[in-house]
C-alpha cells in the first residue's frame, strides 16, 4: 500500500494526515512533495500525524530527518504526532526519537507551537 | 523441521526490494517466527535488497540480485548478492554519532544489525554479498 496524505489547518498549524507506508520508492517521495509544497505557501508549523503509517524503512527515516531540517532551516517547525509502535522503536534504536518533537496529544501538539 | 532452500534471481527494480521483504515475511512466518520477529526479519532483508538494488547495482538493468533463504533446524539464512562495485564494511559510517544523526541517508546497514542475530558482509568476485542469519528460538 502506498502512503496517502491529507492536510488541515488548526490554529495556524498543518496537520498532515498520513496513512501507509513511507518507504524507497513510495511515500518517501510523496511526503517530501508535501513538505516542500507546505513550505512554498508559507505554512511553516507543520504537524505529521503518524498514527496511520504502519511501516517506514531507511529512506522514509531519512526522509523524515530531511523534512525536519528543511522546515528547521526555513524558520518553522516539523513535529511528528502518534507514533505506532513500529516507528517508534525504530526512532529509539536510529536515536531519532530524542531529535524529533513527538507528541501523544493533537491538542498538546498544536499548543505547542509557537 | 525440515530444512528447506530456495532461491531467486531478480531485476535491479524497486518491485525487487518489495519483493525480498514480502517473501522474507512470507517465509519467517513460515518457519514459525512471532510477528515482531517476522517483521524485524522482513525489514533487514528488504534494507539490504535496497543496498544490492540502489547502492551496488546502481539500478543497472545488465546487473541482477540473488536471493537465497534457508531454513536449518537452528536458523533462517538469508542472503542477498548483488553484482556493484563492492561495499567495504569498514567504511560505513557510523548513523548514531552525533555528526551522523541529520544525515538523510547511512541507517540501512545499522537496521539491518539491530534487527538480525548475526550479519556478515562479503566481497565477492562479482559484487557484495551480505548474509543475514536469525536463531529459531524455542
Amino acid at each position: 500500500m502506498t502512503m496517502k496524505t491529507s492536510t488541515r489547518q488548526v490554529d495556524g498549524v498543518t496537520i498532515v494526515d498520513l496513512s501507509g507506508r513511507i518507504t524507497l520508492g513510495e511515500g518517501s517521495v510523496v511526503l517530501r512533495d508535501q513538505v516542500r509544497e507546505l513550505l512554498s505557501k508559507g505554512n511553516k508549523k507543520i504537524l505529521l500525524n503518524l498514527g496511520d503509517v504502519n511501516y517506514i524503512d531507511s529512506s522514509g527515516i531519512g526522509e523524515l530527518v530531511s523534512a525536519f531540517t528543511t522546515v528547521r532551516n526555513q524558520g518553522g517547525e516539523l513535529k511528528l504526532l502518534n507514533l505506532t509502535k513500529k516507528v517508534h522503536d525504530l526512532l529509539q534504536i536510529t536515536k531519532l526519537y530524542t531529535v524529533f518533537d513527538v507528541k501523544e496529544d493533537e491538542a498538546t501538539a498544536i499548543k505547542s507551537f509557537n | 523441521m525440515s530444512e528447506q532452500r530456495v532461491s531467486y534471481t531478480l531485476d535491479s527494480t524497486l518491485e525487487t526490494v518489495n519483493s525480498a521483504e514480502e517473501t522474507a515475511s512470507r517465509l519467517a512466518a513460515e518457519a514459525g517466527f512471532a510477528d515482531e520477529e517476522v517483521m524485524k526479519i522482513s525489514m533487514a532483508v528488504r534494507e539490504a535488497a535496497v543496498n544490492a538494488v540502489l547502492h551496488g547495482n546502481a539500478y543497472d538493468p545488465g546487473k541482477k540480485v540473488t536471493l537465497n533463504f534457508e531454513r536449518t533446524p537452528s536458523d533462517l539464512v538469508i542472503t542477498i548478492r548483488d553484482q556493484g562495485k563492492g561495499l567495504d564494511p569498514k567504511n560505513i559510517p557510523d548513523p548514531l554519532a552525533p555528526e551522523n544523526l541529520l544525515k538523510t541517508s547511512g541507517r540501512g546497514i545499522f537496521i539491518i544489525r539491530s534487527f538480525m542475530d548475526e550479519v556478515e558482509i562479503n566481497p565477492t568476485q562479482s559484487g557484495t554479498e551480505i548474509k543475514l542469519v536469525k536463531h529459531v528460538h524455542g
